[in-house]
């Protein structure tokens, strides 16, 4: 007889998918919990450093298209905390962790965006990031997890293409709109190269994740994947990667590349980045001034439950 | 400067700065679904002001950016109920049920107008605007009828918008002369008549106010939109002739 643990590995082993309903382990489920929660956390944090320039969008047509992207954001929140809830927590309960500040979200929401060409680097780089991290994650052997990253990347190929259509206009246009691009390229390569996590050495999570079919490559292969995809859209740009060691090596195939400073990203997780404790305030705030709607929603709803028994 | 130029530029103007204070919401909501939802609603404001600016530019040979970017506050023409400040939730509701009932009200006869593009312009909004006001009624009605906080916020958003409200009815010349235009004072009956009707399912007391402030449609607004405007252009101007 195959106990229901039995058949969770041999689900796995299949490479095949477990389904809110089937058993699993204890650890898997919290892993799943801790990933999924810190996943949708950086969507909603992460539409504060872009919903920061919708007002001063320099077009109509930019205003438009970032109130998409942002608006997206929200809706891929939602069903992140949705495929969470499959795991038997809700979505309350996770914002009370992220706000208490004991989960976490990407650290690349911790940088602030300075001008207008920074909303091109964050979907050309940063969202850039966020699919080669995400495209492994349609196979996750979680179900939920990887159909919710299925319709997630979809979305997120669209706001990276519409990230690079900001920077090649730029780098097209005026001297001063060229340096813009340059400057957001400067500061946000090495943070971005940091969404990686540490090297594969110092990665706390990974194997597990692994053996469980959670993760699919290491952090290290998927750098490597990024600085190979990302450099030829630079040199398409006439942009300069800030790397002096970045040289193309013919024998592998590959970009060599020097490694971000990890010291920053570990300071950054801390909470010592340039805008953690401003994201944090901001969607503290926002959930606080909220709290009366919540309730007045809830209790109109209790009311007209009231009537109709 | 015609007369269709002046007509189309308010509406697209009352759209734009209602999509500019909606955005404001994102990021800020009181729920994500809230967040998605004003999401939606500011990006049909903003559908609408373009769609409109765009047809009052291609008149005297602007773009719509030029419209939104390149003109002084005094020459905007907008509503100043669109310009004031967020306030809380109430206000945001509030003042979405009182604009988007208008909206809706004028769409719907702006759409058999003889001008096809302005006709064309409302076929399309006046769906979008239906949703604002169902949306907006909703949240009147929970927030109203829901706890003594929530119903005393309501109480006072709808009563500090109310005197902003008289303007959308105001006929003038401009109105007398372009036969394609609605003329916006029939339309008070029957927009008090839809708003009342919330007011009063929603608990609340029917606002009453002794004066009604005017001025946005001849450029003459609150001290809010100087800021607003401030924001919205400074990217722009600060880099005259590029393109984004």
């Amino acid at each position: 007889m195959l106990t229901r643990m039995d058949s969770f590995q041999a689900t796995i082993d299949a490479d095949g998918r477990i389904e809110p309903r089937d058993a699993m382990p204890e650890g898997y489920r919290k892993t799943l919990i801790r990933q999924i929660a810190q996943h949708a956390h950086s969507e909603i944090i992460g539409m504060q450093p872009e919903g920061n320039w919708i007002s001063r969008a320099p077009s109509l047509r930019r205003k438009a298209i970032l109130m998409a992207k942002v608006q997206d954001e929200a809706g891929h929140g939602l069903y992140l905390y949705a495929a969470a809830e499959t795991l038997g927590v809700d979505r309350a309960e996770l914002l009370d962790l992220l706000h208490a500040g004991r989960q976490k979200y990407s650290s690349i929401f911790n940088y602030p965006t300075l001008t207008w060409a920074d909303i091109g680097a964050i979907g050309w780089l940063v969202d850039g990031a966020a699919i080669v991290n995400q495209v492994p994650l349609c196979r996750c052997s979680y179900g939920p997890y990887a159909r919710a990253m299925v319709r997630v990347c979809k979305e997120e190929s669209f706001h990276q293409r519409q990230g690079f259509e900001i920077l090649h206009t730029l780098c097209n246009g005026t001297p001063g709109q060229k340096a813009m691009a340059q400057d957001a390229l400067d500061r946000w390569w090495w943070p971005s190269l940091m969404m990686f996590g540490p090297p594969d050495a110092a990665s706390t999570h990974s194997e597990q994740s692994m053996a469980w079919g959670i993760k699919r490559h290491s952090n290290d292969e998927l750098r490597q994947r990024f600085v190979d995809m990302t450099v030829p859209q630079a040199d398409i740009l006439g942009l300069r990667v800030p790397d002096d060691g970045l040289v193309y090596d013919d024998a592998t195939g590959h970009y060599t590349f020097t490694e971000p400073d990890y010291a920053e990203l570990y300071e950054v997780v801390k909470g010592n980045g340039p805008c953690n404790e401003k994201r944090l305030a901001h969607r503290v705030k926002a959930h606080e001034d909220g709290a009366w709607v919540r309730e007045a929603a809830a209790a109109y709803a209790a009311k007209r439950q009231e009537a109709v028994a | 400067m015609s007369d269709l130029f002046d007509y189309t530029v308010r509406l697209g103007d009352d759209a734009l700065i209602a999509a500019q204070r909606t955005a404001e919401w994102i990021a800020a909501a009181p729920q994500l679904e809230e967040d998605v939802a004003l999401g939606n609603i500011g990006l049909d404001q903003l559908g609408q002001a373009r769609s409109l600016l765009q047809y009052a530019g291609s008149l005297d040979g602007r773009t719509e950016d030029d419209l939104a970017y390149f003109r002084e506050e005094r020459e905007f023409r907008n509503l100043q109920l669109c310009e004031l400040p967020n306030g809380d939730f109430a206000h945001a509701m509030a003042r979405l049920l009182y604009f988007a009932t208008y909206q809706h009200l004028l769409y719907e006869e702006l759409r058999t107008c003889a001008d096809e593009t302005l006709a064309g312009v409302a076929g399309k909004a006046v769906k979008e605007v239906a949703y604002h006001v169902d949306h907006a009624t909703q949240w009147v009605l929970r927030l109203g009828d829901g706890t003594e906080e929530s119903h005393r916020r309501m109480q006072a958003a709808l009563e500090a918008l109310w005197p902003y409200t008289g303007e959308m009815f105001e006929s003038d010349e401009l109105i007398g002369r372009l036969a394609v235009a609605v003329d916006p004072a029939p339309l008070r009956a029957e927009w008090e008549r839809r708003v009342l009707a919330v007011i009063d399912e929603s608990t609340c007391s029917r606002p009453e106010a002794s004066y009604q402030h005017t001025g946005g449609r001849s450029g003459r607004h609150t001290e809010h939109l100087g800021y607003l405007l401030a924001e919205l252009q400074h990217v722009a101007r600060s880099h005259p002739g590029a393109t984004w």
